[in-house]
């Protein structure tokens, strides 16, 4: 007990004191939205605020849009970290930037670029209404493809550091033991990666919640069919401020829990 | 020409002046050792026998089948060649249980999930491993890991079973002890073995006949006694070389004859085999300051010229041949019959179990008396 206690005091020592200042302050800056937050919220009417129409639209909208968001990106985005990692072609950190732009631009501009991609008369939209009706801008699919834009390179980047650092030689390993390309996939690499695949989703997902800019620019403010929480947000914040709290702090309350219930398990390699 | 075993003779380039080229057979029931100093090509040879790396010309037959052969066309992938590895740092999966790692082997070969784990639980008997079949790999000791690896290679019924420094990653007085459960051990497999050490003793201990490698090539090969008595290239010489002394261990120190020798494994008893190196000891005009453990007053009885070294060999207590520079002679003006101070580390010497003199003891206890 007495060794606990004072190992707990010497490794407090060790931290300078001219650290606590500035870690201070940037706790601060994050914990003041969220007390300006909780002190405005109309905890009376909470309820009735969080089961208007609105809010349980934006929900189920901003749930169904991030959770594709976050499995089309494992499922495309896996491939296409394997292959940045592990496969020689020309023009190979060409590809790796274009995959790592949305992360960069402003989410405006890319929804903008979706537009003229697949709009009405968008360079794919087009032949697409033309061949099926389906015309992405403006449905709930092009707010599963704005926010997947948006997020996937989160994953990208993720399980691409992670298939580099992983010592090729546990494959190697494997292949004398019998086991084909497929089964040391399934059975070496992508357990020996999954806390990176787990964090890397994660993060995918989070950014997809909050998406914003794209999704408004692209798929436009429709409650029911392209109105997530976010843009509810918006909109309430010039209606009303109650409703703008009370979204606010679903999406706060939602994001914490994800975000602690995961930490200890899955986060740590971040 | 085609038998049973391992014959390969090849070429692979690894760098514009570095071209590895070994020839090299091992009959079943055999354990051939490839021994060689760092930086040898030894590691080339494991990946190219085992798949993990296309030779350039030349040929690799295992069991009758020609495995890599780049005239002919001819390249076996790994997971087809049925070569057991047991890799230097082990590599065994981090994310399965023992039981599961040793299984890897016949489920990657098609054998369902519930006669995999019957199979992997004869290996864990078979080099007891009992009681840690639920183990990850992060919590087995060194030795428990080691018999891991091997049951896991020789789980997947392999023709070959190839050992790359199986004992490397392990302490010194690991080393001694499990250099002879490893011994046992590889008598569970009947294929061909070949080991890949930098360790003579290993080398000798283990193998039926060794390989000399040096710079990508084999200059030597032989029965241990052909290179202990009929070295070659000046690396078989310094191995050759090796002052082997047999003497009883007791709580890290070893009597030899009426002289006692300090060594760094203070766990091993009874009778053991010790190898100094003839480098490792040092000669000194006057007692050496320091006073190292191991170090007592002697006469030189020869000294040897050997180029620009000179061998010594020492009087009573315990005689040694022992190798200086030409210029240290000089220096410390050594002639026959000069009385000097010899100095040797305890980690310098190396231990092992001396089994044939403890089999003899046992035997003569287990004698009725009449």
């Amino acid at each position: 007990m007495t060794e606990r206690v004072s190992r707990r005091r010497r490794s407090a020592a060790r931290l300078p004191v001219l650290l606590w200042l500035p870690a201070g302050l940037g706790l601060t800056l994050f914990l003041l939205p969220f007390a300006g937050l909780l002190a405005r919220t109309p905890w009376r009417d909470l309820p009735v605020l969080l089961t208007s129409d609105i809010v349980t639209d934006a929900l189920r909208l901003s749930l169904i849009a991030s959770l594709s968001a976050a499995g089309i990106s494992l499922l495309l985005g896996v491939p296409l970290a394997w292959l940045l990692a592990r496969a020689e072609f020309p023009g190979r950190s060409l590809v790796r930037g274009i995959v790592t732009l949305p992360l960069v631009l402003p989410p405006v501009v890319g929804g903008a670029a979706l537009l003229f991609a697949f709009g009405r008369r968008g360079l794919v939209g087009e032949p697409l209404y033309e061949a099926t009706g389906l015309l992405l801008p403006f449905s709930t699919w092009g707010v599963v493809v704005a926010t997947t834009f948006v997020a996937m390179p989160f994953l990208v980047i993720t399980v691409e550091g992670a298939l580099r650092n992983l010592d090729r030689r546990y494959e190697g390993a494997a292949a004398t033991l019998g086991a084909g390309r497929w089964t040391v996939m399934r059975r070496v690499t992508l357990p020996m990666i999954a806390p990176s695949l787990v964090a890397g989703t994660v993060l995918t997902w989070a950014r997809a919640l909050g998406e914003f800019g794209a999704t408004i620019t692209f798929a436009g403010n429709l409650q029911g069919r392209t109105q997530t929480l976010p843009l509810a947000v918006f909109v309430a914040l010039e209606s009303d401020r109650d409703a703008a709290v009370a979204i606010s702090l679903v999406m706060v309350v939602v994001s914490l829990l994800v975000l602690i219930a995961l930490r200890d398990r899955w986060w740590r390699p971040l | 020409m085609s038998t049973a075993g391992l014959e390969a003779d090849f070429a692979v380039r690894r760098s514009e002046r570095f071209t590895l080229r070994i020839r090299l057979s091992v009959l079943p029931g055999r354990t051939v050792a490839l021994l060689g100093p760092n930086g040898a090509g030894k590691s080339t040879v494991v990946e190219a026998i085992a798949g993990l790396l296309p030779v350039d010309a030349g040929r690799i037959e295992l069991a009758g089948v020609l495995l890599d052969c780049p005239e002919r066309g001819v390249f076996v992938p790994p997971e087809r060649r049925r070569v057991g590895v047991v890799f230097q740092d082990l590599l065994l999966f981090p994310h399965l249980a023992v039981i599961e790692n040793i299984a890897f082997g016949p489920r990657s070969r098609g054998v369902g999930r519930r006669a995999a784990l019957v199979r992997a639980r004869q290996w864990i008997e078979r080099l007891d491993l009992g009681g840690l079949e639920h183990r990850r790999p992060p919590e087995l000791s060194g030795g428990q890991a080691q018999r891991v690896a091997l049951a896991r290679a020789l789980a997947a019924d392999p023709l070959l079973l190839l050992l790359d420094e199986p004992l490397a990653a392990l302490d010194i007085t690991m080393r001694t002890r499990l250099r002879r459960t490893l011994a046992q051990h590889l008598q569970q497999f009947e294929g061909p073995r070949l080991l890949i050490t930098h360790d003579p003793t290993e080398a000798f201990l283990l193998a039926d006949e060794i390989c000399i490698i040096e710079a990508g090539e084999i200059t030597q090969n032989g029965t241990v006694e052909d290179i202990l008595l009929r070295p070659r290239t000046p690396y078989a010489a310094d191995l050759a070389g090796c002052n082997l002394l047999a003497g009883n261990a007791s709580r890290g120190e070893v009597a030899v004859g009426t002289h006692v020798l300090h060594i760094a494994d203070t766990g091993i008893e009874g009778p053991v085999l010790l190898t100094i190196r003839p480098n490792a000891v040092s000669v000194h005009r006057t007692p050496p300051e320091g006073s190292p453990r191991n170090c007592w007053e002697t006469t030189l009885e020869r000294l040897e010229p050997l180029g620009s070294r000179v061998r010594l060999l020492t009087g009573p207590p315990l005689p040694l041949a022992v190798e200086v520079t030409r210029e240290a002679t000089d220096e410390l003006g050594l002639h026959q019959g000069s009385r000097v101070w010899v100095a040797v580390k305890a980690t310098e010497i190396g231990v092992q179990p001396d089994d044939a003199a403890a089999r003899n003891a046992r035997k003569r206890e287990d004698q009725p008396s009449l």
